[in-house]
């Protein structure tokens, strides 16, 4: 058990060093989706004022709505960044060595998902404080509640960026995946707009929405920031993390996957 | 037995308070259980129910039935019509005396304030205003009644002894909602088209300041003020502000509006529940009424009540 924690600690130390040491990384991991919410959002503050959809009780403005749709792009960025840093370790060479720790993959695989989680939702965190201060309101338990969904969804994209990261050969192909993921998960969900609000101009975008696993990611952190309970969206998001995880699996097998080819 | 008669105590849940809303479009009045927030009851009405208040011991409801030229008499415990008054025609508004028998309404079509004796069932006067005559308000000593006119865009002053008229005092466009406050000594006038609430001082009758609304994202144009209510002591009030959404908080003591609180589309009329914490707001457009924590200046939430909710009245029930 023992090695098990030693590694574990040895690769959280590592990310949490990173982290401190790339304060610029999270400096700008929160101006992203502080843009959003000041800018973009301010922008559209009384654009849905028309509806009342769970888990909200009442008319809400647009600054509230993003929200959880934010909490989501810190994850989802933190989850491809912290990939990004696994394509970089495979090239410097510092993957090759903690891949030859005797341990099981998984389990090198799963605190390093771990890791970057966790600096993911003390992200997440922070932009909520500032989000609290900008004026949006959100229960005093629900910045609680939401920590389970925080972690769910956090494991959700950190292990699809592991899986993609097994798949690609160097360092610049990723950020071609960079947009060609992120960008379509983050603006085919309900992050930016309810899913009625898609199924009025698009039926078909409306069920590329409803199918996509971050939408039910930001459906998870929405209603457990609102103290409700949304079994389907936790569904959905345990079942891509597993079906990831899988994939993140099969991708680092030494005897199978890129990892082999690449050798 | 004893144990089956606890059980059924605790399980039966005891009465709570009550919020009644008019329905315009529906002709019924919807009945929100302010414990709950949910519509416990709905009740038919006369065509186009507007103006809602209750007699002093909440035994009886008045209803403006625009459409059927009536003010209907019910009885709240069982929903009964129990008879109508003579209202004069297309009453909108009305406002109860605090002698607790004489209503005063406005007849939107005739440009007339009708004098009604909700215990005889006459009129007992009918005084020329001006034109579309919509706010109606009585001094808490009950020595003033004011009529505001759309039209004619006039706060109208009426000597509630000779039911004659004494003064008139121009307001914004459109006025549509009046009321005394702090202890009678002010008259606030609010002003639909013109965006404003014109403040008089009882005594002389004089314009001692205006109030200006402004909601950010929203224009001009839509920021309509209707109806408004004081909280406890006068200190503020909540103010309507029709399709801009949004009900804004004014400072009673220095006229500056410090929040602006969004609620459903074209929001029109509202009322407290008993301590005033609670505010309902009926919100004609969305058809809802939402509910407003007043301490924390919030919306908790929307109930779907009929089509078009227009005026709202709060009942006790213990």
């Amino acid at each position: 058990m023992r090695p098990y924690l030693t590694t574990l600690t040895a690769i959280l130390a590592r990310e949490a060093l990173r982290f401190i040491h790339q304060r610029e990384r999270f400096i700008a991991a929160l101006v992203r989706p502080l843009v959003w919410l000041l800018v973009f959002a301010a922008g559209f503050r009384a654009a849905l004022g028309l509806s009342i959809t769970p888990p909200y009780q009442t008319y809400i403005e647009y600054e509230t709505y993003i929200i959880p749709g934010l909490c989501g792009m810190i994850l989802l960025f933190n989850g491809m960044q912290s990939s990004l840093s696994l394509v970089y370790d495979r090239e410097m060479g510092s993957m090759r060595l903690l891949l030859t720790a005797p341990l099981p993959r998984w389990w090198l695989l799963f605190s390093k998902l771990l890791a970057s989680t966790a600096i993911s939702i003390l992200q997440v965190y922070t932009f909520l404080a500032i989000a609290a201060l900008y004026g949006i309101w959100i229960p005093a338990t629900g910045y609680i509640t939401v920590l389970p969904a925080l972690i769910v969804a956090g494991l959700m994209l950190g292990a699809l960026g592991l899986a993609l990261s097994s798949f690609i050969k160097q360092l610049e192909n990723f950020a071609g995946v960079m947009n060609f993921v992120i960008f379509p998960m983050f603006f085919l969900s309900s992050a930016l707009y309810p899913l009625w609000k898609m199924a009025e101009s698009s039926e078909t975008l409306h069920m590329i929405c409803a199918l996509n696993p971050f939408t039910h990611a930001v459906e998870l952190i929405r209603f457990s920031l609102y103290l409700q309970w949304n079994g389907a969206a936790l569904l959905w998001t345990l079942l891509a993390t597993a079906l990831f995880t899988a994939a993140a699996l099969w991708g680092y097998d030494p005897s199978r996957g890129l990892i082999r080819r690449k050798a | 037995m004893r144990a089956l008669l606890a059980l059924s105590l605790l399980t039966t849940p005891a009465l709570a308070d009550e919020i009644w809303v008019t329905n315009e479009k529906d002709d019924t009045v919807s009945v929100i259980d302010v414990e709950t927030l949910e519509v416990i009851q709905t009740y038919e009405t006369g065509e186009r129910p507007r103006g809602i208040t209750f007699s002093k011991d909440f035994s009886r409801l008045y209803i403006c039935a625009s459409d059927s030229d009536t003010v209907q008499v019910m009885d709240p415990t069982t929903g009964k019509i129990l008879h109508e008054l003579p209202s004069g025609e297309d009453p909108e508004q009305f406002v109860l005396h605090p002698n607790d028998r004489h209503l005063y309404i406005a007849n939107e079509d005739d440009a007339i304030t009708t004098v009604v004796d909700t215990e005889t069932r006459e009129v007992i006067a009918q005084i020329n205003v001006g034109i579309e005559p919509e706010g109606m308000a009585v001094s808490p000593d009950g020595k003033i009644a004011i009529t505001t006119s759309e039209t004619t865009n006039m706060a109208h002053w009426i000597d509630t002894d000779t039911q004659q008229l004494f003064a008139n005092t121009l307001v914004d466009s459109r006025p549509r909602h009046a009321e005394f406050i702090k202890d009678g000594s002010e008259l606030w006038v609010s002003a639909e088209i013109g965006g404003t609430i014109s403040v008089f001082d009882v005594e002389t009758q004089a314009e001692t300041t205006k109030i200006d609304f402004e909601v950010d994202g929203v224009h001009p144009d839509r920021v309509q003020p209707v109806g408004f209510e004081m909280t406890e002591g006068d200190t503020h009030a909540f103010v309507a502000l029709g399709p801009s959404n949004h009900v804004a908080v004014v400072n009673a003591a220095t006229y500056e509006v410090e929040d602006y609180i969004l609620v459903g589309r074209r929001v029109w009329h509202m009322d407290f529940n008993a301590d005033r914490s609670l505010l309902f707001t009926t919100n004609g457009v969305s058809g809802d009424v939402t509910v407003i924590d007043v301490a924390e200046r919030r919306a908790l939430k929307s109930i779907k009540v009929g089509r078009f909710p227009w005026g709202a009245a709060f009942r006790p029930t213990d």
